[in-house]
């Protein structure tokens, strides 16, 4: 699968998950008390140094992840210009693009891994309390996995669809892929129960420590 | 206990998939995607409590930093963005969806998951989605709602397909049907 995650490795890389997500958080909240467009601007300045930090790559893809604001930003434009707010008009649109450009660094410069290890420590107070979170590590294993198999299928079916209809295929295919991921659904379940069910690993583990 | 498990799982990456279908563009330029049609689908099929745990481990690995959000989007920036209420809104959505889909079981499940998806999907849905474009573009509610009414047309065709796709699904695998068992 694609990952949102940089190309480089940059200095960001070497900060660890835990307190990278707390600075983001305390940034956002920071931006919405920022009225002014002259400091909002330099924030932004303040940004792209950091993009800029990691490399002419890695600055070139942070831009492009920006892109899709494009729509708002013109939205934006358009209302602040008509009503002649334009100063209110540029606060808004830094801060949209401060706010975005900085959570994406985020999650640019952390590994998947890292933040899976990081929602484990999160969830680890349930733990404690006994509820299991192993229910939740397989779930992600099997969203990841089975993306990229139901995604091919669609491919599939939208291809068959094409060689016996002129139409194009778009929600007609929708029936078949659900029917599809309904079937997988009840195999695979049915092998986790034949493999001795979801808790196996927690079992064989308390076994070992008990 | 598996078969939840499992049934969570493959939903949530059945709305990823279906996000990453082409999107249909309405005759008046509104780019609809089907993603929304999955967390409609999660919700009449799944039922309340599965339906709303799909769509939340969905939104729960597009803030991981997944690209399953439709454009191939993801990341934690999404959450700061105009369009964050409605990313956010999916679990409550499907939750709805499922919710209605389980107390009305008296009529046909074609009406049954039409309306779910409509007051789901698309009224709770669309608050959620209001509230959060208000507070990141430091609109009005009106003024949101205006923004986002373009949009509104698209998904009240996906809620009527949502509807009768559930009816189909229902006949072909009536013991995977967790909303009327």
């Amino acid at each position: 699968m694609i990952s949102l995650h940089s190309p480089v490795k940059t200095l960001w890389h070497s900060i660890r998950v835990g307190p990278k997500f707390v600075l983001l958080c305390v940034a956002t909240v920071a931006l919405f008390y920022i009225h002014s467009p002259l400091l909002q601007l330099l924030v932004l300045g303040f940004v792209a140094l950091l993009y800029v930090v990691g490399g002419a790559t890695f600055f070139t893809v942070g831009v492009k992840r920006l892109w899709f604001l494009w729509p708002f930003l013109l939205v934006i434009g358009l209302w602040h210009g008509l009503t002649n707010t334009y100063a209110q008009g540029i606060v808004i649109s830094l801060r949209l693009l401060n706010a975005v450009a900085l959570a994406n660094l985020v999650t640019m410069t952390t590994q998947l891994d890292d933040i899976i290890d990081g929602v484990s420590v999160l969830l680890s107070p349930l733990r404690r309390f006994g509820f299991s979170t192993r229910p939740v590590e397989l779930a992600i294993a099997l969203v990841i996995r089975f993306t990229p198999i139901i995604f091919e299928r669609s491919h599939a079916l939208a291809e068959s669809w094409r060689a016996r209809s002129v139409k194009r295929a778009r929600w007609r295919i929708v029936l078949p892929l659900t029917l599809s991921a309904i079937d997988d659904a009840e195999h695979v379940a049915e092998a986790l129960r034949a493999r001795g069910g979801a808790h196996i690993r927690e079992a064989t583990e308390n076994e070992s420590s008990g | 206990m598996e078969r939840s498990i499992v049934f969570i799982a493959l939903f949530a990456a059945l709305i990823a998939v279906l996000g990453l279908i082409p999107k249909i563009t309405l005759p008046f330029g509104v780019p609809i995607t089907a993603q929304s049609l999955g967390v409609m689908l999660c919700g009449t099929i799944l039922g309340s409590k599965r339906g709303g745990l799909a769509a939340l481990l969905f939104v729960g690995l597009v803030a991981l930093g997944l690209p399953l959000l439709s454009g191939g989007r993801g990341g934690l920036g999404l959450f700061v963005s105009p369009s964050a209420g409605f990313l956010i809104g999916f679990p409550v959505a499907a939750f709805v969806t499922g919710l209605v889909m389980e107390k009305w079981k008296t009529t046909q499940v074609a009406l049954a998951a039409g309306v779910a998806a409509l007051v789901g999907c698309v009224l709770v849905l669309y608050c959620f989605g209001i509230v959060g474009m208000a507070i990141t573009l430091q609109k009005s509610l009106p003024v949101a709602t205006t923004l986002v009414a373009w949009f509104i047309v698209g998904d009240l065709i996906k809620a009527v397909i949502a509807g009768f796709l559930t009816q189909a699904l229902r006949k072909a695998r009536p013991q995977s049907f967790f909303s009327r068992t």
